[in-house]
């Protein structure tokens, strides 16, 4: 039904995927298509990650103004990294393998958040306004951590973590974009293999019960995949606080459906669209004279406001 | 057969369960009625497995609540949802298409989506079954989501106080549903309810509890007495024969 949607998005995609790697090229087009084809797939890999993450985070806390970056998923990557600088020294952590950093920090964000925001949608899932508080306060909690532990360290040790803290999408961290594309690629395959018990958890707790699909396990699967692909677009691209939910709250308004079979692709290719799009936009349009990051989050803060003062949270 | 062995149920240092046996045998409508607080709801989670249990045992035929497939149980016992989350994005065709879900895991077949269809036609949902569910009268939704359980085709389904919110004629019309349930297609029914009057009309036996423990069990004309309205409800509404069934005065 909603096939066609898809369809167009992913023409729409494309025509922006040509447009990032055609247009405004001075020079060897070779070389630009290489240099740009990297920095492409990992915009197109980062809002994969971010929508599929997004829309499946609404999906099992039952409530469409929570996402990932909200609940501090990404706060968590990056106090995880503050804490490494800080254990090991800077000279010591810089010698790590980056992709080992990463397989690391995802293993220990994974654990981290499958406990904690499994424990949170446990106790609070019936209460959507205590979950969504709690989830605000743990993300600035987290945030704080973060924040004493880069008072703490030296300023060379800062400097390597302050690079860890920003989302940048015009510098996205190319090297480790084979790493990332796997880890990412594995977990966008077990999301789209969970998408008929996602339909179901969308229920709700008794219902899905009822239906053979208990919540707690479908939760903590789902919990294990977002983390795993908040943590590589976090370690490519660093926080991005509100594009998840500028991603989810435009996908539903294009795909009005429950079936997640359409929601999934639809996310991901929605913020494929906004990113390409975007980063085009800004480097060959406007010339660099914002980041992405200001705009998308200017946007995504944007919707969270009118969401709530609508008050969609179902 | 549902059968329960010795459960028990806290809450903090409350014991909202002490040690309650029943079993439960195939077929009618039963239902647990008792003043509030006297642990019906937490009986019929325990059974629905929408509580994790903490002491004692529940059977459903050969199937242990807590240790068997969830996909297994799903084929023998469903529970009527009060309400589901995205409505807004579900029409009634899209939830009872869901009650297959246990047997087709997300691929529904032809017989799945005959079965869909056979469902929106008992409960005269085929003129509803396009609407969105949040356009749905309170009545019509609870009929969507019985249907949904119907076309589950299970032998048990387990209902917690499914008149809330429902008018006279949407209750009644309910009841009627679930009695057709129990005497033509030979489900067992367990429900529970706050209303005496509508377990006196419509149940084959009702459970009484009371602080936890099992206090009456039997038929309602069997059980439902004056005595007990003083003893377990604790109130002196006066109770009626009336057409050789009880009835309490408001």
């Amino acid at each position: 039904m909603y096939h066609n949607r898809l369809l167009l998005l992913g023409a729409l995609c494309l025509a922006a995927v040509a447009a990032y790697l055609f247009t405004g090229v001075k020079g060897s087009l070779e070389f630009a298509l290489m240099f740009r084809g990297k920095k492409l797939l990992a915009l197109l890999l980062i809002g994969a990650a971010q929508g599929v993450a997004a829309v499946m985070f609404q999906t099992i806390s039952g409530n469409r103004l929570l996402t990932p970056a909200l609940m501090g998923f990404d706060a968590l990557y990056v106090l995880i990294l503050s804490a490494a600088v800080v254990v090991l020294g800077a000279p010591a952590y810089q010698q790590l393998d980056p992709g080992l950093l990463m397989l690391v920090n995802a293993t220990l964000m994974s654990g981290a958040a499958v406990a904690l925001f499994g424990l949170l949608l446990r106790k609070s899932a019936a209460d959507m306004m205590r979950m969504l508080l709690t989830g605000v306060v743990l993300a600035v909690m987290l945030r704080s951590i973060t924040g004493l532990l880069q008072r703490v360290i030296d300023p060379s040790e800062y400097a390597v973590v302050q690079a860890a803290s920003y989302a940048r999408f015009s510098r996205a961290e190319t090297d480790l974009l084979g790493l990332s594309a796997a880890l990412c690629l594995g977990a966008l395959v077990l999301a789209w293999r969970m998408r008929h018990r996602l339909d179901v958890l969308a229920l709700g707790p008794v219902a899905a019960t009822s239906l053979g699909e208990p919540p707690l396990r479908g939760q903590r699967g789902a919990l294990l995949l977002i983390s795993i692909l908040v943590a590589v677009s976090t370690a490519l691209v660093g926080p991005v606080a509100f594009f998840g939910l500028l991603v989810s709250a435009l996908t539903y308004l294009v795909l009005p459906t429950h079936r997640h079979a359409i929601l999934l692709p639809g996310a991901a290719l929605i913020a494929g669209l906004v990113l390409v799009g975007g980063q085009w936009a800004l480097e060959r349009v406007f010339a660099f004279a914002t980041p992405l990051s200001v705009v998308v989050d200017f946007l995504g803060g944007l919707v969270f406001l009118l969401l709530l003062l609508k008050g969609v949270n179902r | 057969m549902i059968e329960v062995q010795d459960l028990s149920y806290r809450i903090g240092t409350a014991r909202i369960l002490d040690n309650v046996s029943l079993s439960l045998p195939r077929g009618g409508i039963l239902a647990l009625i008792g003043p509030n607080g006297a642990g019906k709801s937490t009986l019929l989670s325990l059974m629905a497995r929408l509580l994790p249990l903490q002491q004692g045992r529940i059977t459903v035929d050969d199937l242990e609540i807590g240790r068997c497939d969830d996909r297994d149980l799903a084929q023998c016992l469903a529970i009527l949802p009060q309400s589901v989350q995205a409505a807004s994005r579900l029409t009634v065709r899209d939830l009872v298409g869901f009650g297959r879900y246990p047997y087709h895991r997300g691929r529904p077949g032809a017989t799945d989506r005959q079965l869909v269809e056979e469902g929106l036609a008992l409960f005269d949902l085929l003129p509803l079954a396009e609407r969105g569910l949040d356009t749905l009268s309170g009545g019509q939704r609870q009929r969507a989501f019985v249907a949904m359980t119907y076309v589950q085709d299970t032998d048990y389904l387990l209902l917690d106080e499914p008149l809330n919110n429902l008018d006279l004629a949407a209750s009644r019309a309910l009841m009627a549903r679930l009695r057709d349930l129990a005497d033509r297609k030979g489900r067992t029914i367990v429900i529970v309810l706050h209303d005496i009057n509508f377990a006196s009309a419509y149940a084959d036996r009702v459970l009484v509890l009371k602080g936890g423990r099992l206090v009456a069990d039997g038929p309602p004309e069997a059980v439902i007495s004056s005595a007990l309205i003083e003893t377990v409800f604790e109130t002196d509404a006066r109770l009626h024969l009336v057409e050789g069934r009880p009835v309490v005065l408001v």
